[in-house]
């Protein structure tokens, strides 16, 4: 299990998403409280490609052996890719949140929509008030 | 920590399936101590249990314990539990948390002059250990399912209990409750893992163990619950009638488990497409698959039988299995 951290150059959805945005697409993923809130994670029920995400709206569940819990779309936009990884080994979004962990990367339909995300230093502060 | 029949119970300690893992491999310690004991002691104790409990009491002696069910006049299971002969006029009665009040009430209602029902589950603490490893690591020999023994685990005496909710060897101790946190702590230092009630819930499922509230309950009988094999249907207790026309009839329904198809992960109350519902479901560590149990028409209850449960308003499929659904590769 990583050390807990919250990386600078990602973008940060109150209920544990993050989103990296790079031009018009962003890969999306749940941040390291999210992944330690929820435990072990033994299932991942991903979109379709081509599913249309819409920002605040779940677009997918994870599971622990306890609980499940559903994806929050940290912006809108057309999945383009699904990381097959995780659906085959969804530990490894504990083993690496940011990292080999991301769960979708999307065609961002509504770039303003960035702005109300918050950055890492906000979404700490967000996190202490849990 | 989640609250758990009036008590603070953790649902892991460092992770559940490490902590499943271990009861497997070697050795885990699981506190239940918010477990009710019910004592019944005198010349008529074993009258009254015998007109009250579904299993027959003459198959065991002093020194001995059965799985046994406290049954309604339906046929409904009020509570499973394990009874201790402590001595031909005393038993002790260990009954699931949830119904220690219900089961107390429901003795002492139905107490005979010469029979006296006690609630003394503030008196006992109770600590499984459980696992290959777990005689081992207690330096504890072996001894046969359902018995138990006065002894003493690192200095501290208590009432051995070879009896368990996983499907591996192991003890449940029994021991005053001020002693228990030093029996706890004994344990750990003996290298046995600490398990939360996440394990307790994923290991029990994975051997078919029901849980009453899931599985079982006043509104489901013992026949179709599969526990026929605890009813002693020649004697007189509570509901025998019903049982024995649903034995005699066959039951409409049969609580089977299963083992999802898909990756999916079945949870309690969801729907079954075929007819019924999911009881418990959970993630098998074990199977590394979504596991089940669940009620469905006496039709389908045959193993290989492909069922469609309704995960979310996914179909999933499943198929029924022979319990339990894990077993140990010899």
């Amino acid at each position: 299990m990583p050390a807990e951290s919250y990386p600078e150059d990602l973008r940060y959805h109150p209920e544990h998403d993050w989103a990296r945005i790079e031009d018009d697409t962003a890969t999306l993923g749940i941040t390291w409280y999210g992944q330690d809130a929820l435990g072990e994670l033994v299932h991942y029920e991903p979109p379709d490609v081509g599913a249309t995400l819409t920002k605040d709206s779940a677009y997918g569940e994870v599971e622990s052996v306890k609980a499940v819990s559903d994806l929050i779309a940290p912006l809108s936009g057309e999945v383009l890719e699904v990381n097959q990884k995780v659906v085959d080994e969804p530990e490894t979004v504990n083993a690496d949140p940011y990292g080999e962990g991301w769960l979708v990367r999307i065609r961002v339909s509504d770039a303003s929509e960035t702005d109300a995300l918050m950055d890492a230093e906000t979404y700490r502060s967000h996190l202490q008030t849990l | 920590m989640v609250p758990f029949a009036g008590w603070e119970m953790p649902v892991q300690y460092e992770g559940v399936i490490q902590e499943h893992r271990a009861v497997r491999e070697d050795a885990g310690a699981f506190d239940v101590s918010h477990m009710g004991e019910v004592e019944v002691e005198g010349p008529r104790a074993r009258e009254l249990l015998q007109r009250l409990l579904s299993n027959d009491l003459e198959r065991i002696e002093p020194g001995a314990a059965q799985y046994t069910l406290l049954t309604n006049e339906a046929g409904g299971i009020v509570d499973d539990l394990i009874a201790y002969e402590l001595d031909p006029f005393r038993f002790l009665l260990i009954v699931n948390a949830s119904n220690r009040e219900t089961d107390f009430a429901w003795l002492k209602e139905r107490e005979v002059p010469g029979s006296d029902v006690r609630d003394v589950s503030d008196d006992y603490g109770l600590i499984a250990v459980q696992g290959p490893r777990a005689l081992e690591r207690l330096g504890l020999a072996h001894a046969p399912a359902f018995t138990f023994a006065e002894g003493e685990v690192a200095g501290v005496p208590c009432m051995v209990n070879r009896t368990g909710y996983t499907g591996e060897e192991g003890v449940e101790l029994l021991v005053s409750a001020e002693d228990a946190g030093a029996l706890w702590d004994a344990v750990v230092e003996r290298g046995v893992t600490p398990c939360g009630l996440g394990a307790r819930d994923s290991l029990r499922l994975e051997v078919c163990y029901p849980l009453h509230g899931n599985d079982i309950g006043p509104d489901t009988d013992a026949i179709s619950a599969g526990l026929g094999w605890v009813c002693s249907l020649a004697k007189e207790f509570t509901g025998v009638d019903e049982l024995r026309r649903i034995k005699d009839a066959g039951p409409e329904r049969r609580l089977v488990a299963f083992v999802m198809q898909e990756r999916a992960i079945p949870r309690q109350g969801m729907p079954i497409l075929e007819g019924g519902e999911v009881t418990s479901g959970t993630h098998s560590p074990m199977l590394d698959r979504g596991i089940g149990m669940g009620y469905v028409p006496a039709v389908l209850a045959d193993s290989g039988t492909e069922l469609t449960i309704d995960v979310r308003g996914r179909r999933r499929k499943a198929r029924v299995v022979r319990k339990p659904i894990y077993r140990r590769e010899e």
